[in-house]
């Protein structure tokens, strides 16, 4: 049956593949998982530990919260202190904190603030609230975006006029490019993000393989998944080859989902994009087009432009490129917790931070 | 955040699908899976239906992965 195997099955499945990446991996390798449900994936089920020395398994910057920046956050808790306007916004970012206070904060304070499980509950907020104004917070990769696509479309054709979206949507390329350029960072190969590719397809990420040389395998979420991931990688390597291969066929096709590009492409245009600690990264942020721009909360609202700056002390920047642990930031579970974190990878349950400290991860060097 | 949960297709009316996730039915959109039939599983993210789980090469891939196992069973 699809999905449930049995345990004693998985135990022999994880065996062979264990056995095989003990044969193939005795010479150093770094690996960087992209995706943030990869880093808790890894963690919950102790993978680098079961890996040989020489593997090194590496967070990147796949947490779409974790790489918000601090002036956007700051930019959609000014528009959440509105009078008028109720914001929707997924679980993830009530947390996250701002220059001065987060969207917890804000709400204690009396600001409307709902958490939404999808954008079809915020269209309902706005159709149920004519005379309020509803903001969805418009976060994540090309995962999420094409339902928040959907919700515009929807929006224009029911002409549902006081429901817009604050668009800091980023994609996932231009960012593994940048990762690719980094010089401080040594990584041989990538496990590239399962449901992300799903949507996109291998085309727009097979530039890593062919260009840079750094092979990927687009991997799935259960640890047997990722086990193979990283088998599959390591054949590559002692075939001598640099392809994009996709291990999570059941899920992820070479062309990805062409109904879902489609709304993407039709709702959204490229723009720049700050990431937190990565700084402007060109056309990696997707901007709502001219065509939906009643929905578009940036141009409905005149948001101030804040600054971005990085937390005082925290290493968020360095941990999102991997080149460092979180276990290696001198405010780890010292000064910095899940219930009192300092950084966004602390406060997001998919943050490197927060799994590492989850599941009492030790650096692994 | 990319977090995505499979289920069932039970039920199509339009543009929404009644779906069973693990045991709970659900609601979702199905926008951007138009093609899905019932019977069919779907990754759900956010309340959307985002891909048709391929059941075949589900298949294909456990069988494969058993057949080592079995080999290597064999072999110990
Ligand atoms: S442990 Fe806290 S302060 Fe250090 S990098 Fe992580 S989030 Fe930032």
């Amino acid at each position: 049956m699809l999905m449930k195997r049995g345990s004693k099955e998985s135990a022999a499945k994880a065996g062979i593949l264990l056995a095989e990446i003990e044969s193939l991996g005795q010479s150093p390798f770094t690996i960087m998982e992209v995706c943030g449900t990869h880093t808790v994936a890894i963690a919950k089920n102790a993978i680098r530990e079961l890996l040989p020395k020489s593997i090194r398994l590496v967070s990147g910057p796949g947490c779409p919260v974790c790489v918000t920046s601090n002036g956007d956050i700051d930019r959609y808790l000014y528009l959440a202190a509105q009078k008028n306007v109720i914001t929707a916004t997924f679980g993830d970012m009530i947390r996250v904190p701002g220059t001065e206070k987060n969207l917890q904060e804000l709400r204690a304070e009396g600001a409307d603030i709902r958490v939404v499980y999808s954008t079809q509950d915020a269209l309902e907020l706005a159709r149920q609230n004519p005379d309020k104004e509803v903001v969805f917070l418009g976060i994540g990769f090309e995962t999420t975006v094409p339902t928040v696509a959907v919700s515009l479309e929807i929006a224009k054709r029911e002409a549902i006029k006081n429901y817009s979206v604050l668009s800091m949507h980023k994609v996932v390329p231009p960012v593994l490019k940048l990762l690719a350029e980094d010089e401080q960072l040594l990584v041989d190969a990538f496990l590239d993000p399962g449901h992300v590719c799903s949507i996109i397809g291998i085309e727009p990420i097979k530039f890593m393989a062919e260009d840079y040389g750094k092979p990927g395998v687009v991997t799935g979420f259960e640890a047997l998944d990722i086990l193979e991931g990283i088998a599959m990688l390591l054949r590559q390597r002692a075939e001598g080859r640099s392809d994009i291969e996709i291990q999570y066929q059941r899920v992820a096709k070479p062309e990805g989902n062409p109904q879902a590009k489609m709304f993407i492409e039709r709702v959204f245009e490229r723009i720049d994009a700050s990431w937190r600690g990565i700084g402007i990264i060109p056309q990696s942020g997707l901007g709502i087009r001219a065509d939906y721009s009643p929905w578009d909360a940036a141009r409905k609202f005149s948001l101030p432009v804040f600054q971005s700056r990085e937390t005082p002390g925290c290493r968020c920047g360095d941990v999102l490129r991997g080149v460092i642990y979180p276990t290696q930031c001198p405010l780890f579970a010292e000064y910095c917790t899940p219930m009192k974190p300092i950084g966004p990878c602390m406060v997001s349950t998919e943050g490197s931070c927060a799994a590492y400290h989850r599941y009492a991860q030790r650096s692994v060097d | 955040m990319c977090l995505a949960i499979p289920a069932k297709v039970i039920m199509i009316e339009g543009s929404i699908a009644k779906v069973d996730m693990m045991g709970n039915e659900r609601v979702v959109s199905i926008d951007l899976v138009p093609e899905v039939g019932i019977g069919e599983y779907v990754l759900v993210h956010a309340g959307f239906a985002i891909s048709v789980i391929d059941d075949e090469s589900a298949k294909e891939t456990e069988e494969l992965l058993l057949e080592v196992a079995n080999a290597y069973e064999e072999g110990e």
